[in-house]
């Protein structure tokens, strides 16, 4: 079965997972994204890349962070953007995704900016644009439930490319809630292709998915353990939800556990960085004198973020 | 109507008959092997050459979704599908809308489906009034009105008191109750095998413990009932090993497994194919493997096609919101085939599997062809393979993850009765 997101000549069709990805299409887009950077230091910050395209940002959960930057990343290629919101419980009432995506597509888009709740909800958008013969649409993964969240991941990757150049002699540490973690799958996926020897995942059990150590990671559940040695950090998001449902007991007990405070940093490599996809949750994983502390590169991966997607776009939708 | 089947390789595993026999139908039933009975005159002749006769199938679980849900299948569709598949007695759950718990309710199933193109029917009545788990259904008289034995579909009852208490009741009367062992907690809002598949997907698990747990409680209650349980759809090697030391303890229980779980697991899920999203979930290939082999060595007692028609709507949709369930009545013949030709049995020993064993289970008279025995029977042709489309398929639900493969294994006619209920000879 040919991966879903490469066409037949194994090139990027539609970005939808960073899994299976060959290691050159992976640094073809960092290499891609070195130049975005600069455009953003212009004073006209703009580039006819995309002029004349349609870039929907189709967002079925709400997020106002990813979208915007996606809306900004395609904006400064030219492209013209019609965001749309569409609330799941509205959506469940009435139209069905499959529906939308066919109105939207009746319209000329170019592209989708793809986020929703459920696992694969990007894979079956770009299959029905395929099966529709649709298939010139291209389907960016903003975020598919557990899943996936590729320009996260590779705006990561290219984050600790910038600080550490090489992935070769690298130890990552993912700390935090792995198991509904579209980040963490898409992190662990960049990291073990692009040829990090070894990438940890910390978490207490519940916060882990069985069988997580078969991605091609090592399961500490001790955050000393974890984050001895490491090059880089990198925290993910602890939802308010998970106390729900017996996963944890507390926000203190698990900062208690597994917050990254200075002492704990101190056990990492003495020029290791500190990264978070946002929305922190200052004094929850993460104290706040590590976040704004001079490991964190937690700011540069929002702007990094920005040229990444801009790479992705231009590569995608570039004629 | 008096038919001689010329030729075939006939096939009865109740009666160790294997061997190239001609077989004489009359008024019915079968009315003699190799010899015509005395006075037999013939009206019509099929000939079997190079084919099996075999008894018609017996499928343990068909969903005809009638009542409640036509808009996804219908009687005389589903029925379609079921003789063109060569099954000529099926079981069907109790999961309609509303469930089978009133004894009207399966009187009208059971008189819409007295056609005789149509198969056998046999309703499982609802073990609690609307599958809720809370209070008994009139099993008395829900088995007067054709009710073969008590079942919950895929609801578990979360009351271990009422479960027991069900067990007491049905058992009293000698009636068979059946279950899916599934923990609702463990596997709440699960979607898939909880394993390397769903973590990498990531999509809620439902771990094999779920299975187990279930089992475990199922078990200790037939023990101490005395019920005759038989437990539907198992899924994992660790389960399939638990029901084997409880029947050797002593405990009365059976169990049948799906075609899909002895062909497929969780790989099988690939890029989110909603046709996978199955309920129990496919599970790791290990498992799979001590399924097929369960099935031959008979620790699992009966395949079945879990037939369950879904419209494209409901499986159009992310993984974790389509429907689970696949369509399966015309697979269950090929897919025991290919299954046999894979682990290298003998015929007789896999159709055993899909005609005799089954109908026991049920406790009904069918499944042989012993002179006197309704004559519902199956002619295929092993050599002859077709590939699964939605356009072969006469089941309304056009669901399976098979769609596209070849498969080997062509019914050629179904005599139901002795009536031909299904000629595909010209197909």
């Amino acid at each position: 079965m040919r991966n879903p997101q490469l066409n037949s000549r194994g090139e990027l069709q539609h970005l939808l997972t960073t899994e299976g990805l060959p290691r050159a299409t992976l640094m073809a887009i960092l290499d891609a994204a070195a130049p975005f950077t600069e455009v953003a230091e212009r004073e006209v910050k703009k580039l006819p890349l995309l002029r004349g395209k349609s870039v929907f940002n189709l967002f079925f959960e709400n997020s106002t962070r990813t979208r915007t930057t996606f809306e900004i990343a395609a904006k400064r290629l030219s492209a013209d953007v019609i965001n749309l919101n569409i609330n799941t419980s509205s959506a469940a009432k009435g139209e069905s995704l499959l529906d939308t995506v066919d109105n939207l597509a009746a319209m000329q888009a170019d592209m989708f900016v793809v986020r929703h709740a459920s696992s694969g909800a990007a894979h079956l958008i770009a299959e029905h644009l395929a099966n529709t013969g649709k298939d010139h649409i291209r389907v960016i993964n903003a975020g598919d439930g557990r899943h996936a969240h590729p320009t996260q991941g590779l705006l990561d990757m290219y984050t600790i490319r910038h600080y550490k150049r090489d992935f070769t002699g690298l130890t990552v540490a993912i700390v935090g809630d792995v198991l509904h973690s579209r980040v963490a799958r898409s992190q662990i996926h960049a990291l073990t292709t692009l040829g990090v020897p070894e990438v940890r995942v910390v978490a207490p059990k519940t916060l882990l998915p069985s069988c997580v150590e078969r991605l091609g990671v090592r399961v500490c559940h001790d955050i000393r353990e974890g984050l001895r040695g490491a090059d880089v950090v990198m925290m993910l998001r602890l939802q308010n939800e998970r106390m729900q449902g017996a996963l944890l007991p507390s926000t203190q007990e698990y900062f208690k556990s597994y917050g990254l405070t200075p002492e704990r940093l101190a056990l990492a490599k003495p020029d290791a960085i500190v990264m978070h996809p946002g929305p922190m949750n200052r004094g929850v994983e993460i104290d706040s004198a590590v976040a704004d502390g001079p490991h964190a590169v937690i700011l540069p991966q929002v702007t990094f973020g920005i040229a990444v997607r801009m790479a992705v776009m231009s590569m995608l939708g570039g004629a | 109507m008096k038919i001689q089947i010329r030729n075939g390789r006939v096939i009865d595993p109740a009666n160790g008959i294997d061997r190239i026999a001609d077989l004489f139908i009359a008024r019915g039933v079968i009315a003699g092997i190799d010899r015509a009975p005395q006075g037999f005159e013939t009206s019509g002749t099929l000939d079997a050459s190079g084919c099996i006769v075999c008894p018609g199938l017996v499928d343990l679980s068909a969903r005809l979704r009638e009542p409640g849900y036509e808009y996804r299948a219908t009687l005389e569709s589903e029925m379609a599908a079921a003789v063109a598949g060569g099954i000529t007695s099926l079981a069907c759950p109790p999961d309609t809308d509303p469930p089978l718990d009133e004894p009207g309710l399966v009187e009208m199933l059971r008189h819409r489906a007295r056609l005789p193109a149509f198969g056998h029917v046999y309703p499982i009545g609802a073990l609690t009034l609307k599958l809720a788990g809370e209070r008994l259904t009139e099993m008395a008289e829900l088995a007067e009105a054709g009710c073969v034995a008590f079942g919950q579909a895929n609801t578990a009852i979360i009351d271990t008191q009422v479960l027991q208490r069900a067990m007491q009741y049905a058992s009293t009367f000698g009636f068979p109750v059946w279950l899916q062992a599934q923990d609702p907690f463990l596997a709440r809002a699960g979607v898939a095998h909880d394993g390397e598949v769903a973590a990498r997907l990531g999509l809620a698990g439902i771990p094999v413990a779920a299975e187990t747990i279930a089992l475990a409680t199922i078990l200790q209650l037939a023990r101490e009932t005395g019920c005759q349980v038989h437990l539907t759809r198992i899924s994992s090697a660790a389960g399939l090993e638990m029901i084997a030391a409880a029947r050797r303890s002593g405990i009365n229980a059976t169990c049948d497994v799906a075609i899909h779980h002895l062909h497929l697991c969780d790989h099988d899920i690939a890029y989110f194919n909603p046709h996978a999203r199955l309920d129990p979930p496919l599970r790791g290939a290990a498992d799979r493997d001590a399924l097929r082999r369960g099935l031959a060595d008979g620790t699992i007692n009966a395949v079945c096609s879990d037939h369950t028609p879904v419209d494209d709507d409901a499986k159009q949709v992310p993984f974790d919101q389509a429907e689970p369930g696949a369509t399966g009545l015309e697979l269950l013949l090929p897919l025991t085939l290919k299954w046999a030709a894979e682990m290298e049995l003998p015929l007789i020993q896999a159709l055993a599997r899909i005609t005799s064993d089954p109908a026991r289970i049920l406790g009904i008279e069918a499944g042989s062809l012993s002179v006197g025995a309704a004559a519902d029977v199956c002619i295929l042709d092993p050599e002859a393979s077709f590939r699964v489309s939605r356009e072969t398929l006469k089941s309304q639900g056009k669901n399976t993850p098979f769609l596209g493969m070849e498969l080997p294994g062509r019914v050629r006619s179904t005599l139901i009765d002795g009536h031909l209920a299904y000629d595909g000879s010209w197909n």
